[in-house]
């Protein structure tokens, strides 16, 4: 796909880097003049997204292991996309349903698909047992009066 | 992450500040189980007031938190974010711990 704008960020599977990439994938995204709950929306998406790879994905690995996003802009949209080359999944609508969970059900609620489904605007996981998933992820940024704004002064 | 309580007649307020993600889960858990054994009160309130961000990781920190409590506190949540009182709506958190 061809973007006016765009940002690719490899980075170790580690979750002290969970706060970072949310971060800077938000930070991207203000180039779109988002509210603050579009933000949060944003960040939260994407960190459901990469904590999948760094516990599931990866799970019980630790070091080399590299996660990729990507953030592009076309229009008023923001597209993203979460690489990992980890276990895969073997049964993706499974997994995507609420409350599903491999992981520990007593610590684990299993949103984290449907928390990614619910705040952004599309979500399509794709994912090869023992190659990886690739989570892409679009949110239509609403025009706000601020940029109205700046539009008519211009 | 930082989580502190405050002590009230009637209820424990837990205050979860900054980032609860999966970094910062075991430490939020086990912080939040100490502060909850040492309580003798029933109700235990978590103001989420200077959390600035909260996934669904942080939804299991809390169902967890209410499984361990077996019935035995109750539990309430207070000020969450719009992002955090979306995602606690689809999750039906509120079922367990309503919000006050
Ligand atoms: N990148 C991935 N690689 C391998 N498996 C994955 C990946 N992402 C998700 N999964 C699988 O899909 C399941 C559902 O993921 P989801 O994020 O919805 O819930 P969860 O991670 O188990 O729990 P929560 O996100 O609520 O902490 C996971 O338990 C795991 O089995
Ligand atoms: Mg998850």
């Amino acid at each position: 796909m061809k973007y006016s704008n765009e940002m690719t960020l490899t980075i170790s599977a580690l979750s002290q880097n969970e706060s970072f990439i949310r971060s800077s994938v938000a930070s991207f995204s203000v180039l779109l003049n988002p509210s603050i709950e579009e933000i949060g929306d944003i960040k939260t998406a994407v960190s459901e997204a990469i904590t999948n790879c760094i516990v599931h994905a990866y799970k019980g690995r630790n070091g080399a292991d590299r996660i990729t996003v990507k953030v592009g802009i076309t229009d008023r949209t923001l597209v993203i996309d979460i690489i990992d080359y980890g276990s895969g999944i073997d049964d993706v609508s499974l997994a995507m349903q609420p409350f599903f969970t491999s992981g520990n059900t007593e610590e684990r609620s299993g949103m984290g698909f449907t928390v990614m489904q619910a705040l952004m605007d599309e979500l399509k996981v794709t994912s090869k047992p023992n190659k990886g998933t690739h989570v892409l992820m679009k949110k239509h940024i609403q025009q706000t009066n601020n940029d109205i704004d700046e539009g008519a002064d211009a | 992450m930082e989580v502190i309580s405050k002590q009230e007649s009637d209820k424990t307020i837990i205050y979860l500040m900054g980032e609860l993600d999966n970094h910062n889960a075991d430490y939020a858990r086990t912080k939040i189980d100490d502060i909850m054994a040492q309580s003798l009160k029933r109700i235990v309130v978590f103001d989420l007031k200077l959390l600035s961000f909260m996934d669904s990781t942080g939804i299991g920190v809390l169902i967890g938190r209410y499984k361990k409590a077996k019935g035995k506190q109750q539990l309430f949540v207070k000020n969450p974010s719009r992002t955090v009182d979306k995602i606690f709506l689809m999750s039906g958190l509120y079922d367990i711990m309503p919000k006050v």
